[in-house]
């Protein structure tokens, strides 16, 4: 506490104001109609379908596929692996086995520019059948369309895993491209194809759909059953679309759309509204209720409290780059609420514990010291074990792709995947908010706190709920 | 009981809790006995859980959503869902009728809906479009691997809290820490059934707060019981544990008061604005924080002194260093 300054007050609550100024509020520049967003802001955030409403599909078979429970099981399984990729954590996908159809309903906002609904649901119907096939040979159907008619060597089923790479080209430019990894068959089929095909001077051609991505010469005999696919993609975001759509796996048929239209919240229209109207409210009592039980240690928290919200809703929103944004769910926003609730449980620990050690007589200096000491270890095992159970529920209920499905899939993939979103959700808010909780309850509260106490305006006992000075 | 912990200000230290732990088993066993046989009389469980069936119809206009949902649950006596939205690629809008069934919808059932529909809005041109048989969205795999989470969290937490809470014999107080989870979530549970609310995602919302909420509570008390170890190294467990529940009172008080005033403030507000289903995830996370309280301070350390006794007796050449 010696060691903290006081300007450290100053410049911690500059820091935590500016960046939950520029998390509810974004930085936008707007040049005639044309906004460009450089950070987003809170009305970025999609809301899942329970608060705001969103797109209601139905999809049926094509025309004389008599599609069987299992397989409307595994294309539900599909829709909601590619949902989530599309950065669509909160879905509904229903199936109807009587009558063959899958109904889908996702979160969308018509005031949504960035996301097109109607490209999405092609998307989602396409069956997204990667093909390697011999040669390039095609004819067209009775529609024009390209029909791919080369030998199949391999298709998506034989690839474990697909991902988003870059390669540098001898002219020094960057190009983006797709690696693939075949599993043990694949890589088989690879290899005998690839030896056959170098030798004959031959051609692989690699199709999605009835699209041909690329159709490179084969210049070795691939063993190692990896691959890498150039497909001409403009940026990393589309070469990692193509990767996210191989990995989520092909549907058995091509399905059409039957009804197509918007949706009311599940919750109820003004849920939003009452939502935000409430937290408001209540973020204005806790303040006043910190305040007057803790005095100055209170009015820090406030501050703290101020940088942990708007911290999980940055999270949630994009605001940091490196993470996608997501969807906020209702059960999202109880993971909110519940670090929240422990943001406030956090500073209440604390401050009861500066009481205590003040009551002792102990110099301010001290019982601020000891009392934020002794106060840690409740507050990290707390958290700790909070932080456990959301990564638990993340890796559970998360796209099996991403980072914690993959550490807990030695226990998870036994029983199936059921990919849920709006528990993941819940995961990722906790989990931000509980991570935020040490450095905002724990390490800005501290720092502010030490810092106001070398104020000698502030050093009354009073204003930190002991004996007042003699 | 209650009683007790508040007036608790003056006589702090005279405080024994742990002599009653009696009422407080028989308390809960009571409680968690309720919520399991309340589930006999009926669950309220949401379509996306159990399946049921999807009525949509084309109309112009306007039409409420919640007088809709009247009409219908009169003509038919069965809880509805009624959502609407605006066509693609036309100028109608739709309404979904979502009926939880196990069975599907009979033909009597689907014709009284539209006729009810019909009759109430004549001049909004109602139109059928379709009628749908859906199976559970998150069925019977969503379950198992619920429960499995639950297990594989709760062995996780065993071992975190034998591994932090050595000091105080760490693999009885993880397990008492889970068992008291255990019983905040049943009765979180029980509360949704006996108030009536419907088993959906909001159930689910409220479940994973209450799992968080009670292990932060149970965690902070068990905190101060593995300090005042430290500190009071003569004293009996009966006088360890009183002491730091007392010690752990205030907060645990002062922190429960802040979060429901918070649900209470949001459900009254939510009630006002008629938005009742944020009330189904409220004000069951209003008594679960509250049971969570009572077992973090009075449940969990009772536990706790029940093992510690019973092992001594087992083997009491420990009991020296206890």
């Amino acid at each position: 506490m010696k060691k903290i300054k006081k300007p450290i007050f100053f410049i911690v609550f500059l820091i935590i104001i500016s960046f939950s100024y520029t998390a509810i509020f974004g930085i936008k520049y707007q040049y005639g109609d044309i906004v460009s967003t450089y950070i987003k802001d809170v009305s970025d955030i999609r809301l899942g379908i329970d608060i705001q409403g969103g797109v209601d599909v139905t999809f049926t078979p094509a025309e004389g596929v008599d599609a069987t429970e299992a397989q409307l099981d595994s294309v539900k399984e599909v829709m909601k692996v590619r949902l989530a990729s599309l950065g669509i954590t909160d879905s509904s996908v229903y199936t109807d086995p009587d009558n063959d159809r899958i109904i889908v309903r996702f979160p969308w906002q018509s005031s949504e520019s960035s996301f097109d609904p109607e490209a999405a649901v092609k998307e989602l119907g396409g069956t997204a059948m990667l093909t390697f096939r011999k040669g390039e040979d095609s004819t067209k159907d009775e529609n024009g369309e390209v029909v791919p008619t080369g030998e199949i060597v391999l298709n998506g089923e034989d690839i474990a895993n697909a991902q988003a790479g870059y390669q540098q080209e001898q002219d020094g430019t960057v190009k983006y491209v797709v690696q693939l990894e075949m599993n043990a068959e694949g890589t088989t089929k690879f290899a005998d194809a690839t030896g056959e095909l170098y030798e004959s001077g031959g051609v692989i051609s690699i199709w999605m759909d009835n699209n041909e991505i690329t159709a490179p010469k084969v210049s070795a005999h691939i063993t190692d059953g990896k691959a890498i696919m150039e497909g001409n993609y403009q940026s990393y975001d589309e070469a990692k679309a193509m990767a996210d759509k191989i990995n989520s796996g092909a549907l058995p048929f091509t399905l059409t759309t039957s009804t197509f239209s918007t949706i009311s919240p599940t919750l109820g229209s003004g849920a939003l509204d009452a939502m935000i109207l409430g937290g408001l409210i209540s973020f204005a009592f806790i303040a006043i209720y910190m305040i007057f039980l803790y005095r100055l240690p209170g009015f820090v928290a406030v501050i703290a409290l101020i940088g942990q919200i708007t911290g999980t809703l940055a999270a949630v929103s994009g605001y940091f780059q490196f993470m996608n944004s997501s969807t906020l769910t209702i059960p999202g926003i109880a993971g909110i609420i519940l670090s929240i609730g422990m943001g406030v449980d956090a500073n209440i620990i604390t401050g009861e514990r500066i009481k205590e050690e003040l009551r002792t007589g102990k110099t301010l200096n001290s019982a601020l010291e000891t009392g934020y000491n002794r106060a840690f270890s409740a507050i990290f095992d707390g958290n700790l074990t909070v932080i456990l159970i959301a990564i638990i529920l993340m890796g559970a209920f998360g796209v099996p792709d991403s980072l914690f499905a993959k550490m807990l899939s030695f226990l998870f993939r036994w029983f199936g995947t059921t990919t849920e979103g709006t528990i993941f959700s819940f995961g990722f808010t906790l989990m931000v908010g509980a991570i935020l909780n040490f450095l905002m309850g724990v390490l800005a509260s501290k720092l502010m706190l030490g810092s106001l106490s070398k104020f000698k305006v502030f050093q009354n006992k009073k204003l930190y709920g002991g004996v007042s000075n003699d | 009981m209650t009683k007790n912990v508040n007036t608790s200000g003056n006589d702090k230290k005279t405080l024994d809790l742990v002599s009653k732990r009696k009422i407080f088993y028989i308390i809960s066993a009571a409680l968690v006995a309720i919520s399991l046989l309340a589930s006999l009389f009926g669950v309220d469980i949401a379509i996306e859980f159990k399946g049921g069936t999807m009525v949509s119809y084309s109309f112009d206009g306007e039409i409420d959503n919640n007088a809709a949902k009247k009409v219908i649950e009169e003509a038919i006596g069965e809880k509805v869902n009624v959502q609407q939205g605006d066509m693609f690629k036309s100028d109608k809008k739709n309404l979904v009728i979502s009926l939880v069934s196990s069975e599907g919808l009979t033909a009597d059932k689907q014709s009284a809906l539209t006729e009810s529909l019909e009759t109430a809005y004549p001049d909004n041109g109602l139109e059928i479009l379709d009628s749908t048989n859906v199976a559970a969205s998150s069925g019977i795999n969503f379950f198992t691997k619920c429960i499995v989470a639950v297990v594989f969290s709760s062995i996780i937490l065993i071992l975190y809290i034998a591994l932090r809470f050595k000091r105080i014999s760490g693999w009885s107080s993880g397990v008492c820490a889970v068992i008291a989870l255990l019983h905040d979530v049943i009765i979180t549970y029980g509360a949704f059934i006996i108030i009536g609310f419907q088993i959906n995602s909001n159930f689910v919302a409220v479940v994973l707060t209450i799992l968080g909420c009670s292990i932060n509570n149970t965690i902070v008390v068990y905190d101060r019981i593995r300090e005042n170890k430290k500190l009071m190294p003569g004293a009996s467990i009966e006088d360890l544990v009183n002491t730091s529940t007392v010690q752990s009172v205030t907060r645990s008080i002062r922190t429960t008061v802040s979060t429901i005033v918070t649900m209470i403030i949001i459900s009254i507000v939510a009630g006002i604005r008629g938005v009742s289903s944020i009330q189904s995830f409220a004000i069951p996370l209003i008594v679960g924080m509250t049971v969570g309280t009572y077992s973090s301070l009075l449940l969990a350390p009772s536990l706790w002194v029940s093992w510690q006794k019973a092992s001594d007796k087992k083997h009491p050449s420990k009991k020296a260093k206890a």
